[in-house]
């Protein structure tokens, strides 16, 4: 090294000694500021027990959910008068345990929901970066197909899938991914083309960089964040389309304890039997609500324009 | 190849973009870049000058080959690109490297600095994981960043740290070329000196030659070699820093040195005023393009362009020069 | 008696156990008709100090002061809605960024006049007279069309006019320019510049001159106070300060500035960055840059005190030869 470079580094020296704190990792970072938001955590221990309660079902529900005590059709609630403290939350016109088939039922639901998110959250986000990449005749002939799906009323376009494939709980998976497509290519698309514009990806073009080294190592990790947010919010939005679809009797079919499938078979007893309409109904109103506090928090510690204010 | 040759020429380098008037109504066709020609030397710095809208990013884009120009040749290294092969294109990428000006929108938010350093070095060449990291250290140090910043992210720098970072990618894979965009003008002044004395040490370091584009005159006057005055799109006056400062002809030239605030009295130059702004891209003047603001401007010079023509040691595009020149 | 009296102004940010201290103790006063510069580097503190003048601090902002006095009325203890009325219409500013300061959805003519009706009680006639006389004062061409134009149909150098025009609507007596030339080329800030200190001279108004380039100020300040890490470290009369600084920072800065370092191969360096938050030392704010820096610089803090016509925080500042005094 020549002595002027030598000379540039002792002049820099205490400018990096000012600097030298220790910094949080992102992880961190984010974690700290979506503890912040209480409604998110909040969420957050909500929906821990969620999962906790769908994964070890078998073991911790109380009886089998599809098992018919004959004798104690439509009994109330354990706090009620004729409650009985075996069967929590009462049990339903066949005479199962709604505790049982509700935890089941989060199985469903999770699973429902999960799959339907992955299922449209990664062919979104290739064609969104294509339709970005390709901003000419392939990009735009995506987008115009995705403004056509989103004319339509998703849960009519997602009975009109059901119908063509048949009821059941994989076409139903299946119809809720094509419906919330559109959301996740226009979202992938609008954040990819801003960063395009940004100096960073002239500057890993001119490093050697392919496009699809562009698209996914540099300008994909830019984009995530809103579209982590969306699939947060698409997972409470899936649980919310399968249990309507379960309702008008497309999704799920009976015994499966399905959330919406149990609200639809207990319609008939709404006035005389509360719980068995209510206890499925609150089940999937808690669980969306909290999905989208969490969606929020998230929203919120993963924006990088407020993270720069503070 | 020998080291006399200009290590990048460019010949009537030419850039058009078309600019479309709305749904099925056709195109507008904007000259962003219009017949400019230079050469540069292994080693020296040519600085391109101008205000916003005069092509000098244009410019930059096509030096990079970020995009191709519309016309004209651009020879890097003695390979034309335009008739050059993928696979001969592939080896020249790595030898043009550029900075750019903002310090937050030329580094990737989500990257540590070690991996975005490697990358150029994962990209072009055989080097392993362990070579790579040899090379990144030692390159850190040598633009003056600590070893520790190795595994940070870009939003825990300042601007002038941010600048180093995009220095040091800019020169990991020791480029011929640097092209370098307005690289000081977000920073503050005592933090620009820092970085134009590392521009300058890495030059005589690696010998690298620089294209330096600014609007500052007075650190163009600091780094530059050769000075190429831009205004809309056209050299209007190009040639040796020394002569162009100590004399600048063009009525342009002459306006920018005046309209550069000085902090000494004795340097502050005999004003030359300029009337309104600069005209509108899709609707551009005829003739001389700087005769709506120019202060000498006849009749003459709003019908003819002027062919850039040998004058005093450098090329000036003006038909009244030697009229007007006090 | 002054028109402007800053006494021991602070303003402070963050929670009451961990403040940040963005401004401490500002002192200045400014006379009327007379032309003050503020200078220094990003995060110095220039700009707050007189967002904090204007009131326009919000919570968990603080601000402190000993005295506030403008015009022989205390800004301390003044109702918010009278100072409201005093903002606007005898203290006016204007930014750096004029297209974001000016309302995209309304016209320029439009909000020329709400401003003259609001603050002047002008009828909508009158208003619309004045509006056409204010561009028409600011060198706006075809002023009479451009009271219908929007702001994105407006350059930057013009929609900068138009936020002077604005500024100037109810003759303040004194205006605060932040940066007002920064996001303009050279030509046009040279332009703008002339506009302001004409302005200033026929309206007969105090003018702040916020910037972070000295030169601009060297040539129409009549004094300057420069900043450092939200303190005034030094107040000079011009052109005394740039030939004679007295503070070991104003030295470093004007030494930074390449048309200071002329010939010479490299830039003089301040070493080091601008203190944060939690590296304030406790001495002097720039012992651990200051090359003069003693063990006296290193613990105590020095006041801000009077030599030579100038004011001074530094306990050995520089003498006629840029020397320290011992």
């Amino acid at each position: 090294m020549t002595t002027p470079v030598q000379s540039a580094n002792t002049a820099v020296a205490p400018e990096m000694a000012a600097a030298s704190y220790s910094y949080p990792s992102p992880l961190a970072e984010f974690w700290a500021s979506f503890r912040a938001n209480r409604g998110a955590s909040a969420a957050l221990v909500f929906m821990a027990f969620m999962v906790i309660a769908a994964l070890f079902a078998p073991w911790l529900a109380p009886h089998d959910p599809i098992e018919q005590h004959r004798d104690i059709l439509l009994l109330s609630p354990a706090w009620t008068a004729q409650g009985q403290w075996s069967f929590l939350l009462g049990t339903d016109e066949l005479g199962r345990d709604i505790l049982s088939r509700l935890m089941h039922g989060a199985r469903v639901s999770m699973t429902i929901g999960l799959v339907s998110v992955v299922l449209s959250l990664l062919p979104g986000i290739v064609l969104g970066l294509v339709s970005a990449f390709y901003p000419k005749a392939v990009g735009t002939a995506i987008m115009r197909a995705m403004d056509i799906m989103m004319a339509l009323p998703s849960l009519l376009l997602a009975v009109a899938i059901v119908a063509v494939l048949g009821p059941g709980l994989t076409n139903t998976m299946i119809a809720i991914a094509v419906v919330s497509l559109p959301s996740y290519v226009r979202l992938t698309r609008a954040s990819a083309m801003s960063e395009l514009g940004r100096d960073y990806v002239i500057a890993a073009r001119l490093a050697g960089a392919g496009k699809l080294r562009l698209m996914f190592n540099t300008v994909l990790p830019n984009c995530m964040a809103p579209v982590i947010v969306q699939a947060t919010l698409g997972f409470s939005s899936a649980i919310l389309d399968a249990a309507a679809l379960g309702f008008l009797g497309l999704g799920a079919q009976p015994p499966l304890p399905e959330w919406g499938t149990m609200l639809a078979s207990a319609r008939d007893y709404i006035e005389s039997a509360w719980w068995v309409v209510t206890m499925p109904g609150i089940t999937i109103l808690f669980n969306v609500v909290a999905l989208n506090l969490m969606g929020d928090g998230l929203r919120d510690a993963l924006d990088p324009k407020l993270k720069k204010l503070a | 190849m020998n080291d006399q040759n200009p290590i990048l020429t460019a010949r009537q380098l030419s850039k058009h973009y078309s600019v479309s008037r709305g749904f099925m109504r056709g195109h507008f066709s904007v000259k962003a870049l219009n017949n400019v020609s230079f050469e540069l030397a292994r080693g020296k710095t040519l600085a391109v000058v101008g205000e916003s809208g005069c092509g000098k990013s244009t410019l930059a884009r096509q030096l990079t080959l970020v995009e191709e120009p519309s016309a004209g040749h651009l020879t890097i290294d003695g390979i034309d690109i335009a008739t050059a092969g993928a696979a001969a294109l592939k080896t020249l990428r790595p030898k043009v490297q550029m900075v750019f000006q903002s310090p937050y929108a030329s580094l990737n938010p989500r990257k540590q600095i070690g991996t975005m350093l490697a990358e150029p070095l994962l990209l072009n060449t055989p080097l392993d994981a362990k070579e790579r990291e040899e090379r990144v250290r030692a390159i850190m140090t040598t633009v003056g960043l600590r070893p520790e910043h190795y595994h940070r992210y870009p939003h825990m720098f300042s601007g002038g740290q941010r600048q180093r970072i995009a220095i040091a990618r800019a020169m990991i894979l020791n480029p011929q070329i640097v092209v370098a965009d307005e690289p000081t003008s977000a920073l503050d002044v005592s933090i620009q000196a820092q970085i134009l004395n590392l521009f300058m040490d890495l030059q005589q370091e690696f010998n690298t030659a620089y294209v330096f584009v600014s609007h500052n005159l007075a650190v163009v006057e600091h780094v530059a070699d050769d000075v190429m005055v831009m205004y809309f799109g056209s050299t209007v006056e190009y040639g040796p820093k020394d002569r162009i400062y100590s004399r600048p002809l063009h009525p342009y030239t002459r306006a920018l040195m005046s309209a550069t605030p000085a902090i000494r009295a004795e340097d502050r130059r005999e004003k030359v005023k300029l009337i309104g702004e600069l005209p509108s891209p899709l609707n551009p003047p005829s003739g001389c393009t700087f005769h709506t603001r120019c202060p000498f401007a006849n009749d003459h010079c709003k019908q003819k362009v002027p062919e850039l023509r040998s004058l005093d040691g450098r090329l000036i595009a003006c038909h009244r020069v030697e009229e007007i020149t006090p | 008696m002054s028109l402007l009296e800053i006494k021991n102004l602070s303003v402070e940010f963050g929670s009451q156990d961990n403040p940040f201290r963005a401004v401490q103790d500002v002192n200045l006063s400014i006379n009327r008709g007379e032309i003050v510069g503020i200078v220094g580097e990003s995060g110095s503190g220039k700009s707050v100090t007189m967002l904090a003048l204007m009131g326009l601090i919000e919570a968990p902002g603080r601000v402190t002061a000993d005295q506030l006095v403008f015009d022989g009325q205390d800004l301390m203890t003044m109702s918010p809605a009278a100072k409201r009325h005093l903002v606007g219409k005898d203290v006016a500013m204007i930014f750096q960024d004029a297209l974001t300061s000016l309302n995209p959805a309304y016209t320029v003519g439009f909000q020329l006049m709400e401003t003259l009706r609001l603050h002047m009680g002008l009828s909508k006639s009158e208003a619309q007279k004045r509006a056409l006389e204010l561009l028409e004062l600011v060198e706006i061409p075809a002023a009479k069309s451009r009271l219908s134009a929007y702001p994105h149909q407006l350059s930057g150098g013009m929609s900068q006019r138009v936020m002077i025009a604005m500024a100037i609507a109810c003759n303040p007596k004194l205006l605060i320019a932040d940066e007002p030339t920064t996001a303009l080329d050279v030509t046009v800030q040279a332009q703008i510049m002339d506009l302001l200190v004409s302005l200033q001279k026929s309206q007969d108004m105090a003018l702040i001159l916020i910037t972070h380039d000295l030169a601009v100020i060297a040539e129409v300040a009549h004094r300057v106070a420069v900043m450092y890490a939200g303190e005034i470290v030094e107040t000079s009369p011009v052109p005394e300060i740039f030939y004679r600084p007295h503070h070991p920072y104003t030295q470093a800065l004007l030494a930074s500035i390449p048309e200071h370092s002329k010939g010479a191969e490299r830039l003089a360096t301040l070493p080091g960055v601008v203190p944060g938050q939690y590296d304030r030392p406790i001495g002097c704010l720039l012992s651990p840059r200051c090359p003069y820096a003693n063990e006296k610089c290193r613990n105590e803090h020095p006041k801000l005190t009077q030599t030579h016509g100038s004011f001074v925080r530094c306990f050995t500042p520089l003498d006629e030869a840029g020397r320290p005094i011992v």
